[in-house]
């Protein structure tokens, strides 16, 4: 128990410590808010006038939650980038000299990435209701498929952290996330529904965890078209399950996994 | 006394390069050790061993009886670090640096503060306190960093390179509070560049070269094993160096070595000024104009590069022969 506090109480202070850069580098955070804007627009816009849905719907509606999904795990990069900086500048040298607990600084590096992204989807969602998105469910629905959101790109953010620790480079660790994030959040159900892909992708678009936890968010929100059936398989057809379990998955394989590599990281 | 530091030929390997190749050394509770050694000897690598960045691939090194691989945990709470490159955040204010290193010990909010204004005063970056450190010049991010190494009052500090990059003033005021440190019974290791600061602050010195203590003492010892006190002279002609070294016969001690080419003779001495009066003389009386004449005891200096000297050319030939490599030697 003590251990656990302490933990926690390192955890914090690594946390605020990463908040005061939020503030101090507002630009970042400016531009965090700016992209997802940018993507509410452009889908609401550009795709929404000449995407239509089968059976009909809102296409501006549907896409609210491939949106929300895509952008809150795009902004986990912060999460690879900020560890690979940390440890390029050798702050991170400096941190493990100190008697901390040995999660303390990637359990600060995730919180204080929560919280960037809680901003990021508040803005979003300001942006979704201008371009007329609204959510048709109850405050319960609504705030569970928020919920669902920010747990899933917490979980990424432990992905996330593996690879910046890993890579080292904060610029190679960015452009890598992208290529990454891009397919994973395109080959789903994010922007078009999964059915029409062909053979192959079809299969990964299902399966994809961005495809369960997209879904589930769009169900919660009451965003599918009238008459919507979901695609015969497992995940599709339990997202909310399918989302809890990847997170616990991603959680279980991840956290471990950069704490083991956080113990061998050093600037050079 | 006991060892606060011991270190059992510790080896680590990066790919195909040996940076550290058994180094053995061991460091008295409540001393200063010093570390000196060319660039790439291995010293940044042996701090980094024993402050438990990285794991040694054989050997064993401890700190206060706690090894650096199992017990690093307990052993993180007894020591601080400064390491080579100033390891600071950018975004926080230098208070904010040194609350949030206090924190981290876990001295709590209030003394994690008064620590830092204490620390912020006597590093004089008092007027920088809240500035982001983004704008602080090298010397003032490599204050705030020691700083930092002394949050916690540790037992055992590690400096690597504490004061390069400093100005004099700064320098001084560094090693006043190393020296406070080390009074009040902390045990401190120290890597340097600067030979004078080894000097001034090391009890023990350790050459390290090529990942190995090549050799290991007090300044004084070190300068003995180098060579004791010598006269080096100048003489106006060639021809009489012969002569001069049979003259200079009855002051030395030890043997006389001539460089023909510089018409220069470096004579060991054990009776100082004495010796040098007395030689003076004979070679007066003996007919031998001396142009230029030092009676000189070895610096640490010597002592670097007479034991890490690598090529023979172009160094100062007097250490040289008195190492035992010196060229041109003629009678
Ligand atoms: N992470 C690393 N990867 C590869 N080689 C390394 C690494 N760290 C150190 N080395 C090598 O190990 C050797 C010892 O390096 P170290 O930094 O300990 O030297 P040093 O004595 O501190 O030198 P300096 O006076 O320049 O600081 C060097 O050859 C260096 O190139
Ligand atoms: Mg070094």
């Amino acid at each position: 128990m003590t251990t656990l506090t302490a933990a926690l109480g390192d955890g914090a202070v690594i946390t605020r410590r990463n908040v005061i850069k939020i503030k101090r580098v507002p630009d970042l955070l400016i531009i965090g808010m700016l992209s997802p804007i940018m993507f509410v627009l452009l889908f609401a816009y550009v795709f929404g006038s000449a995407v239509v849905l089968p059976g009909g719907g809102d296409y501006r509606e549907f896409l609210m939650a491939g949106i929300f999904t895509q952008t809150v795990v795009l902004s986990t990069t912060i999460t690879g980038v900020g560890l690979a900086e940390d440890m390029q500048k050798g702050i991170i040298d400096r941190f493990r000299t100190l008697p901390i607990s040995r999660s303390a600084v990637l359990v600060g590096r995730t919180t204080s990435d929560l919280v960037n992204n809680l901003l990021v989807v508040a803005t979003m969602s300001l942006a979704g209701l201008v371009v007329g998105w609204r959510v048709n469910t109850s405050v319960g629905e609504a705030l569970l498929g928020f919920a669902l959101l920010l747990a899933f790109a917490y979980a990424v953010s432990w992905i996330m952290a593996v690879v910046g620790l890993a890579v080292r480079s904060p610029e190679v660790v960015n452009n890598a996330s992208f290529v990454v994030v891009f397919a994973l959040t395109f080959v789903a159900n994010t922007f078009v529904p999964s059915e029409g892909l062909p053979g192959p992708l079809r299969v990964f678009a299902q399966w994809n965890p961005v495809s369960a936890v997209t879904e589930a968010v769009r169900q919660l929100f009451g965003n599918n078209p009238p008459g919507y059936v979901a695609p015969d398989v497992w995940p599709l057809q339990n997202p909310i399950a399918a989302s809890l379990g990847w997170i616990v998955v991603i959680l279980l394989v991840f956290v471990p996994l950069s704490v083991q590599q956080y113990q061998k990281a050093t600037s050079r | 006394m006991s060892d606060a530091i011991q270190v059992e030929n510790v080896v680590k390997r990066f790919g195909a390069v040996t940076a550290l190749d058994g180094v053995n050394l061991s460091v008295p509770a409540g001393t200063v050790m010093g570390l000196l050694g060319p660039n790439g000897a291995g010293k940044t690598t042996t701090v980094r061993v024993l402050t438990t960045l990285l794991e040694p691939d054989s050997g064993r090194a401890t700190v206060h009886g706690l090894d650096v691989v199992r017990d690093a945990p307990a052993l993180r709470r007894r020591i601080g670090v400064s390491g080579q490159y100033a390891a600071v955040d950018e975004y926080l204010t230098a208070f904010e640096n040194l609350e949030l290193v206090g924190r981290l010990y876990r001295l709590g909010r209030r003394r994690a503060r008064a620590r830092a204004t204490e620390l912020l005063e006597q590093f004089g970056l008092e007027d920088a306190a809240t500035r982001v450190v983004k704008g602080f010049s090298g010397g003032m991010r490599r204050r705030l960093d020691l700083a930092g190494a002394l949050v916690a009052r540790p037992e055992v500090l590690f400096l690597d390179e504490p004061t390069t990059g400093l100005d004099p003033r700064s320098r001084i005021a560094m090693w006043e509070a190393i020296s406070e440190l080390v009074a009040s019974g902390s045990t401190l290791l120290l890597t340097t560049q600067y030979l004078e600061e080894a000097d001034r602050l090391a009890d023990r010195i350790a050459v390290v070269d090529h990942g190995r203590v090549i050799a290991e003492g007090t300044a004084d010892e070190l300068k003995d094993q180098v060579g004791g006190e010598r006269i080096e002279l100048t003489l106006e002609r060639a021809d009489q160096l012969s002569l001069a070294r049979t003259t200079l016969g009855g002051v030395a001690h030890g043997e006389i070595s001539v460089s023909a080419e510089q018409r220069r003779i470096v004579v060991p001495v054990s009776t100082g000024s004495h010796a040098l009066m007395r030689g003076l003389r004979d070679l007066d009386e003996a007919g031998v104009p001396v142009i230029d004449v030092v009676l000189r005891r070895p610096t640490l200096d010597d002592v670097f590069l007479a034991l890490t000297e690598r090529q023979q050319d172009d160094t100062d030939p007097g250490v040289l022969e008195h190492a035992g490599r010196g060229a041109e030697i003629a009678t």
